[in-house]
């Protein structure tokens, strides 16, 4: 009987073969490694994020520092650009690439300050409708509700201008406002836990529920957390470079890549790069995250992919 | 007479990623009008997808290759996808075992009935109103026109299922499959809707092939069986021929596990057929069912039996003769 | 069904009770908006002024209700910089917003439904990987960007199209598109997703069994279960797009509502903020009924008799 091995290796061939499965994370690294966009994010972002680290040490000169004798310097690809300034200059004679790479930093905090901001208001408000249910589910849904109907552009840009734009205002009021997303992903996935709870009076096995509890549901509670969070992080970066560029967002002479396009907008026909190597930087941070974020999906839980 | 449908050495292939699964493998049947041929056998042994292969209606990826598949002379192996619509829902119809999704819920029933006529004949629509409501009622729904206009989450499940029979008979067709059409309901349900089957069989004239894996619903309302095992049809004949003498290893240890009333002492433990059933992927040799099989021998592993015939219609694959067969079996499994 | 249409209504009365408060305490943020409505080099006199001309001296309850009162019928006071009824204002300006909205909205559809029906028809081939390439690719792209782009493609270098106003239709074709590609990612994943299960269920293995042609299978029977929660979520995201108009109107200088918004807000126009804030948040409220009424029309499972 067990000399053959034509009839199949699969489970269920009744032979007694014994089949090797592959380990959770085993699955998932292959899983990863196979993940186009999920490298590509991962490498353009941990690229940035040394740019970030670095800047001091990276940019050619200081992104404050204006010098109104050169100004408009195209970059260095084109006739009367300088090696002295790769990216040229702007309209003040301050260094465009230093300018880029300190806005990299400006990004970032911004983008990561706003998610924890967000992601706390909106995973306490998700976990505790979805884990309670009743009166609370319904209260935190209302607000949900409320959140989506008012247009947040417009409140950010009212409240930043009527307090005063800087930074910290910036995070603050972008914080406060796109928690929406974390709440509901996360209103979902504390729904799963309150099923259990039943699942657990049905069995009275207490033990094993704590076990399902922390080797299923905590994983993918924590999934659908990190994918929601990164994701958050895009979306606020291009919140913040929309406010910027409105002018009620981060104030001159602050490097955000939003701000810079504002300000290049009226040498833009003459100077595009004023414009479109800021916006270039944004394009490229923002993709790389999503895909980053989409990549962790996939290869964490392939049947969430929509 | 020619048979309505001839099928001889059908074989469909799924590639999968651990390799080819072989879900079945040279199939031959026939049927005749006015007969009911089932296809019986249990889950996963491949008799739905030889239904969707007659009627090319298989996956995506999925091959089909066959020797002859003709149905009233026509060849279907070399029909195109356009010859094959007109066919499909006219002249072969079939009926799905679950009603709960068969039908769109988007659309009413009389919507769903009217458009099975009216794409393959050139009638009206009040026309193909009447037709649908004839055969609502003859499918034992009353009150037929107000049913027309409800939705199909509206129906009970019998309900539903005589509306799918009825779906299936718009065009008159000459030949049904029924894919297990009364697994998803309740028993007494099954019952009428098998009565419902072979009445309107008789009446129309049409063949039938029902594919289940209920011996009982076999015994109700077939008049020949062909019993499948891993992809392959392991043995045919009359209901009669097969459930009172069943020559395949398998199909004996099929009967074992029914109890009969009045045969079977009480108490005594019922028959089953040890091991699982195995999965076709990649090379095969040897017969299918030798793992299982209280006969077996060594010759078993070297070569796949060919269907062995003993008489018109009646046949049966395996290596020993049918004296063997039905003689007791050794008392060690090798 | 009329308790559940009722329960409906009463809990968007509620939201909207609630978005108007919102909006009302908005502009208080800042603390006394009698300084921010009287201008920057105001005297103490003349924020005195303003103050009781405003009615800004009395209790904050009383403020509300009259605000509100009037609010429903219509009176959203004077604007402080154009001295105008602020309802007149906005009234002018409405159409275009309403215009660039339901354009992009457009826009997004006709790109997005067909391209997810492809992929869904031809998953994991080249199609399906450009759809979903394209889609992420637009996700990435910050719109005002995208706007500014254009204006120099299309409107200086190829002078097609006119870079600022509303006068011609002309003048709203980069505006729809800026607008309007932003939201064809979500459409088209939601179609591909939902075409992918439709096709995968039974009842389109009926319809191809009853000798339906493929054409027929796909539009008649696949598409009419997909498009449901695409016509839903179509709706809401009419309603982002008036909120997002703020940023495409400002770059072509459309004179809508959202260009009118970020001018005011600059101008400390708080009268007009107030009454467009809080008639955004009323249209997308007022949306969602209807995108829960379209669910009913186009799913008869959910019209419970």
């Amino acid at each position: 009987m067990t000399e053959d091995r034509t009839l199949s290796l699969t489970a269920g061939s009744g032979l007694g073969e014994d089949v090797v499965f592959p380990s959770p994370g085993q699955i998932m690294r292959r899983r990863m490694a196979r993940h186009v966009g999920f490298i590509f994010g991962a490498a353009v972002l941990i690229l940035i994020l040394i740019m970030a680290l670095l800047a001091p040490a990276l940019a050619p000169g200081d992104p404050y520092e204006q010098d109104l004798t050169r100004r408009l310097i195209p970059p260095v690809w084109q006739d009367k650009g300088t090696w002295e300034h790769p990216l040229g200059t702007d309209n003040l004679g301050r260094d465009y690439l230093s300018r880029l790479i300190y806005g990299s930093r400006v990004s970032l905090l911004i983008g990561v300050s706003v998610m924890l901001i967000a992601g706390l208001i909106g995973t306490c408000l998700g976990l505790l409708a979805g884990y309670f249910g009743g009166k609370v589910d319904m209260a935190v849904s209302f607000l949900i509700t409320v959140r989506l109907a008012l247009p947040a552009v417009l409140v950010a840009l009212a409240v930043v201008t009527l307090i005063g734009g800087s930074m910290t205002v910036v995070i603050v009021v972008l914080g406060c406002l796109i928690w929406d997303r974390f709440a509901v992903v996360l209103r979902a996935s504390a729904q799963q836990i309150r099923s259990m709870d039943y699942v657990n009076a049905a069995k009275s096995a207490g033990c094993s529920t704590r076990r399902i509890l922390i080797a299923e549901i905590m994983p993918n509670l924590l999934n659908n957390l990190i994918v929601v969070a990164t994701l958050e992080v895009a979306r606020a970066i291009l919140l913040e470079a929309a406010l910027s560029f409105l002018g009620m967002g981060v104030q001159p002479p602050t490097p955000s890549w939003g701000l810079m396009i504002s300000e290049g907008k009226e040498f833009m026909l003459f100077e595009p790069y004023l414009i479109t190597l800021p916006g270039a930087a944004l394009f490229l941070m923002v993709l790389a995250i999503n895909l980053l974020g989409d990549g962790i999906r996939d290869v964490t839980a392939p049947e969430a992919r929509s | 007479m020619t048979p309505v449908l001839e099928v001889s050495r059908l074989c469909v292939d799924l590639p999968l990623p651990a390799g080819m699964l072989h879900a079945v493998r040279d199939i031959s049947f026939q049927v005749g009008q006015g007969e009911t041929l089932s296809l019986v056998g249990e889950s996963g042994c491949g008799k739905s997808l030889t239904a969707l292969a007659v009627m090319n209606l298989l996956p995506q990826g999925a091959r089909r290759t066959a020797a002859t598949l003709r149905f009233s002379g026509l060849d279907l192996t070399r029909a195109s996808e356009a010859e094959m619509s007109r066919i499909r829902g006219n002249q072969m119809a079939m009926i799905f075992q679950e009603p709960m999704t068969s039908l769109n819920p988007c659309y009413t029933i009389g919507d769903q009935l009217e458009e099975a006529l009216r794409e393959h004949r050139p009638v009206s629509r009040q026309q193909a109103r009447e037709r649908a409501i004839y055969l609502l009622e003859k499918v034992g729904i009353t009150a037929a026109g107000s049913r027309l206009r409800q939705y199909p989450h509206q129906l009970s499940g019998g309900l539903r299922q005589r509306a799918m029979i009825a779906m299936g008979l718009m065009c008159g067709p000459s030949l049904i499959i029924a894919d297990e059409p009364t697994t998803a309901l309740d028993v007494t349900i099954q019952a009428q809707i098998l009565s419902l089957l072979a009445s309107l069989q008789r009446e129309f004239e049409m063949a039938l092939i029902l594919i289940t894996h209920d011996l009982g619903v076999v015994a109700r309302v077939a008049n020949r069986v062909a019993v499948m095992y891993c992809g392959q049809v392991v043995e045919t004949g009359t209901v009669r021929e097969v459930f009172e003498k069943p020559i395949h290893p398998y199909t004996q240890g099929l009967m074992d596990c029914i109890p009969v009333p009045g045969k079977t002492p009480p108490g005594q433990p019922l028959g089953s057929i040890p091991g699982l059933v195995p999965t076709p992927i990649g090379q095969l040799f040897g017969c299918s069912f030798r793992n299982r099989c209280p006969r077996a021998s060594r010759a078993c592993a070297a070569s796949d039996p060919d269907l062995v015939e003993l008489g018109p219609g009646r046949a049966y694959r395996c290596l020993l003769s049918p004296e063997a067969c039905l003689g007791p079996a050794r008392a060690e499994g090798r | 069904m009329l308790a559940y249409t009722l329960k409906r209504l009463g809990l968007a009365l509620l939201v909207a009770l609630t978005v108007s408060v919102v909006s009302f305490m908005l502009i208080r943020m800042s603390g006394d908006p009698a300084i921010a409505l009287a201008g920057e080099n105001a005297s103490a006199q003349e924020i005195e002024f303003v103050r009781r001309h405003y009615g800004l001296d009395r209790p904050l309850a009383v403020q509300y209700l009259d605000w509100a009162g009037r609010a429903i019928k219509g009176d959203f006071g004077e604007s402080s910089y154009f001295k105008q009824p602020v309802r007149a204002i906005i009234g002018h300006r409405i159409g275009v917003t309403m215009t660039l909205g339901i354009c992009a909205l457009g826009f997004a559809v006709i790109l997005s439904i067909p391209m997810g029906i492809l992929a869904a028809i031809r998953p994991n081939t080249w199609l399906d990987r450009l759809a979903l390439t394209v889609s992420v690719m637009g996700q990435a792209m910050p719109s005002f960007w995208f706007g500014l782009i254009m204006i120099i493609a299309l409107g200086v270098w190829l002078r097609w199209l006119p870079i600022s106003g509303s006068d011609s239709w002309r003048h709203f074709v980069m505006p729809t598109i800026a607008l309007g590609y932003y939201a064809t990612p979500a459409f088209m994943r939601l179609t591909r997703a939902g075409m992918l299960e439709v096709l995968a269920s039974d009842y389109i293995r009926t319809a191809r069994a009853k000798g339906l042609r493929w054409g027929k299978v796909l539009f008649k029977h696949a598409l009419r279960n997909a498009v449901i929660p695409v016509v839903s979520l179509a709706a809401v995201q009419f309603g982002f797009m008036l909120g997002g108009s703020v940023i495409i109107e400002s770059v072509f200088a459309l004179h809508g509502i959202g260009f009118l918004a970020w001018e005011s807000i600059a101008r400390n126009d708080l009268p007009v903020v107030q009454a467009i804030v809080l008639m955004l948040s009323l249209i997308y409220v007022v949306l969602t009924l209807v995108s829960d009424l379209l669910n009913a029309i186009l799913d008869p499972r959910l019209r419970v008799k």
